[in-house]
């Protein structure tokens, strides 16, 4: 029987007064023993994180507050120790590690003097030991050449590599209890993996107890042992892995994992022969101008992308999809001419237009259209949405009555309500947001959507149902779509056919279909068998729960596991 | 707007400075009501006491009314520092815009010259101009806008690079919508609230630098102001202490006043700010 590290009961986080509910998390019970990982599941504003900063004293007092409940740490009550008692503990019994590793980690300090700080402040060490125990520590998290990592600046490593340095960091002291809230969510798909192994080894190696926070049920399936759905601040379900995963008894649950999209591509479409979209050859490199009279050296070069060549045809959608850096919000920018290009062309009926001048570019814009990635930034928070949408056709010289009549149809289109025209952006929530940005994309009744990660900012029920509107609008309107996600189970739900890009470079294009079951390029293998939660059955298969009657479309009616060829490939 | 005075509301001392604002400016507007006749009129004895001789503050050593240079002085430096402000700010917000917005060559060449402003200390900048272009009001308002402006650039050229790369903004593009309508209606509107703080903390600036221009007899000889009236009374500060006192305390009710609405719109425009100390 292994012992219980932490016991939390009938816990109460009050809000300060004026807040969208009293409490931020109601009657929470959660338990958590030695070498296991309770992974807390839910959609932000849960009270998930919440939960884990109140378990290491870090509410922001005194408007934030535990109101009622305890918070048992090997027989302590967190909540009522002196701040003395909690700082002892914190780093050196419980330990965090947090979503961005770049503002976790200080950046003026080189990653060996902070993780000595910690052995400074919790135990007496000579120098050269805690120098040696350091290194030993980045080793462990198999950060290549240890000594020299010491001497190195956050800025200097990569996103994975930080957050190897903080895991080295919070396990540091070995300490009993390892809180992670969202770790991997900043980071790309392939070093999320590793990371999630790597706080998987770790645990292994320390027997540590993991609460481990996250929105992703493909990370729940890969690293919990147990699991607690959290809704609104209140734990609505909670059991082993297999119960919750396989057996959601909650309606929430079930709903939640229903909406997390599926890695079997979606049923193809017969794809027409007609192009309305050609790019070839394209290049694009940033930096190496010069200062003011054309002193200094010039900047350090990057290709961001490289001879780029990818066709979109009629009515389809073309994912592209790749990680951070490889170049595809690049590419859908200098499609929609955000950028310009520095050699090749993109044409569309017969003319080239990354070489018009701004100008004559302006009669093409209402061919191609963008939505943009995150809702809360792409909206104009001084201008009413009725305006907002209706902005592009008085642009583009139509009557102001008649724009803002169209944008009123939108509006209902994308399933927004009548009164939304006159209000302003702050009031909605990012999903409505998304909406409201996917009506002013089509106010120009556009024929080619462009849409840069439209749902990586959204909660996952939200997600499903904008890629649902998106697939909607694309039929009745009859778009032709290039859809750019670093998410390849976001791309199996949409995309007929895909282009996987790294480094600036289309690796591999090909039917959605044939890129899943029979990867070529060994990037493409990688980003396949990074894929969190593949081996679980509500991932690699769109057979789960509550799929088939949240939507009545083809895509879900092809759950014939025999054809699901991620398994197949993967295992 | 009821949800913005409300967050004003909640700063006392902001309330306390529009209060003492309301009233300086109701002196102002009421200035020839309250003393009818020119403040540089001989009103009687020279150098009386305050409450003698029939002068509420005092005489200078000419006789002339303490209490009404006090009220046309209000005038003075209130549309003095109000129109140097807007003047500051419509070229800072020129600068600015344009550097921010477009960036490269011209954003340095702008910002160059606005360097070449601001190494110069601004008062001395201020004494040379009107110098130069002779003492008067117009003078006065051009100096003091002339050495305040690029303080302003640099804050909009900063909101502009920060507003230009936002997706709203790129939206925009998308549509075809031209710079001028991009820069006016969608970036200018988001980054007025910094530029609303840092022009009435500018107000204040521009109405010390007009008291210390008078001061140094460089203001306009035929308005009454109170930099003005410090300078003259300044030589008789032992004997008659009154003659630059109740002006020295005109201005430093004033521009602690306009100062400390500025903190108040600073909150109340950014709560967000507020909110975390």
């Amino acid at each position: 029987m292994k012992q219980k590290l932490l016991d939390i009961s009938d816990l109460y986080i009050e809000l300060p007064e004026g807040s969208d509910r009293q409490y931020a998390i109601q009657n929470v019970d959660l338990e958590l023993k030695q070498g296991e990982t309770l992974c807390v599941v839910g959609e932000s504003g849960s009270g998930k994180s919440l939960t884990a900063r109140a378990i290491m004293g870090l509410l922001p007092e005194p408007h934030v507050r535990v109101s009622n409940g305890e918070i048992i740490f090997n027989g302590e009550d967190i909540t009522k120790v002196s701040y003395e008692r909690l700082r002892d503990l914190r780093g050196s019994e419980i330990s965090m590690i947090f979503q961005e590793p770049m503002t976790a980690l200080n950046p003026v300090m080189s990653i060996g003097v902070q993780i000595d700080e910690i052995f400074r402040y919790h135990v007496s060490m000579s120098k050269a030991e805690r120098q040696k125990r350091a290194i030993e520590l980045l080793a462990d998290v198999n950060l290549p050449n240890p000594a020299q990592i010491m001497n190195t600046y956050p800025h200097e490593l990569s996103g994975g590599q930080r957050q190897r340095a903080m895991i080295a960091m919070a396990l540091a002291l070995k300490p009993q209890i390892l809180i992670a809230d969202e770790p991997t969510t900043a980071l790309d798909v392939t070093t999320q993996a590793q990371i999630l192994k790597l706080i998987k080894d770790m645990q292994t190696v320390y027997d540590t107890g993991v609460l481990f926070i996250t929105h992703d049920f493909g990370v729940v399936a890969d690293i919990a042992d147990r699991v607690a759905v959290m809704q609104h601040g209140i734990v609505v379900e909670s059991g082993t892995v297999k119960q919750v995963l396989n057996n959601p008894e909650h309606p929430y649950t079930k709903a939640l994992i229903s909406a997390v999209p599926s890695l079997t591509p979606r049923k193809a479409k017969t794809i027409s022969k007609e192009k309305v979209l050609e790019v070839k050859d394209v290049y694009k490199t940033f930096g190496g101008g010069r200062g003011l009279f054309g002193f200094g050296k010039p900047l350090r070069q990057v290709d961001a992308l490289k001879n780029v060549t990818l066709d979109l045809y009629n009515g389809e959608t073309l994912g592209v999809v790749g990680e951070s850096g490889s170049g595809k919000s690049t590419l859908a920018r200098c499609i929609i001419r955000l950028m310009d290009t520095d050699a090749g062309a993109i044409t569309i009926e017969g003319t080239q237009i990354n070489m018009l001048k701004r100008k004559a570019m302006r009669t093409w814009r209402n061919k191609i259209q963008m939505v943009f990635q995150d809702p809360f930034a792409s909206l104009n928070p001084r201008i009413r949405v009725g305006d907002i949408i209706a902005q592009g056709p008085i642009t583009q010289g139509v009557a102001r009555e008649d724009a803002l009549k169209r944008a009123r149809e939108l509006i209902s289109i994308v399933g927004l309500d009548d009164r939304s025209f006159d209000r302003y952006p702050h009031e909605f929530s990012g999903g409505q947001r998304q909406r409201i940005g996917i009506a002013r994309s089509l106010a120009l009744r556009p024929e080619i959507l462009i849409a840069d990660e439209p749902v990586s900012a959204l909660d996952v029920s939200i997600q499903s149902q904008i890629l649902d509107l998106l697939d909607d609008i694309r039929e009745q309107m009859k778009l032709s779509m290039i859809f750019i996600t670093h998410d390849l189970r976001v791309a199996a739900q949409v995309c007929d056919r895909m282009a996987v890009m790294q480094y600036g470079e289309v690796v591999e294009v090909g039917k959605t279909k044939d890129i899943f079951a029979n990867p070529q390029h060994n990037y493409t293998i990688d980003l396949l068998s990074a894929v969190p939660g593949k081996d679980w059955k509500g991932i690699s298969s769109a057979g789960s729960a509550g799929k088939a009657k949240s939507k009545a479309k083809p895509k879900s009616k092809s759950p014939s596991r025999s054809k699901s060829p991620s398994k197949s490939k993967m295992s | 707007m009821l949800a913005f005075w409300h967050r004003y509301k909640r700063n006392r001392s902001a309330v306390f400075g529009l209060v003492v604002i309301v009233l300086v400016v109701l002196m102002a507007a009421t200035a020839d009501f309250l003393y009818p006749f020119d403040p540089f009129r001989l009103a009687g004895k020279p150098l009386s006491a305050p409450g003698t001789n029939g002068f509420l503050l005092g005489s200078d050593s000419l006789g002339r009314d303490v209490a009404a240079g006090i009220v046309h002085g209000a005038k003075t430096s209130l549309l003095i520092g109000l129109i140097a402000t807007l003047v500051a700010v419509f070229i800072g917000i020129l600068f600015g815009a344009l550097s921010g917005y477009y960036g490269g060559q011209l954003d340095n060449m702008l910002m160059r010259i606005t360097e070449i402003f601001q190494t110069i200390p601004s008062f001395i900048f201020a004494i040379l101009l009107v110098a130069i272009l002779k003492p008067s009001i117009y003078s006065v308002v051009i100096a003091i806008s002339v050495v305040s402006w690029p303080g302003v650039a640099r804050l909009v050229r900063g909101e502009f690079l920060s507003l230009k790369s936002r997706e709203f903004v790129q939206a925009c593009h998308t549509l075809g919508m031209s710079d001028l309508r991009i820069m006016l209606r969608e970036i200018l509107p988001n980054c007025l609230s910094p530029i609303i703080v840092i022009g009435s903390l500018m107000v204040a600036t521009a109405i010390l630098i007009e008291s210390g221009l008078s001061f140094l007899g460089l203001g306009d000889p035929n308005i009454m102001s109170w930099g003005f009236q410090i300078g003259a009374g300044r030589t008789m500060l032992r004997s008659a202490w009154w003659v630059c006192t109740f002006p020295g305390v005109a201005i430093l009710i004033t521009v602690l006043a306009i100062n400390l609405v500025g903190e108040g719109l600073n909150d109340a425009l950014n709560p967000r700010l507020r909110e975390r100390n």
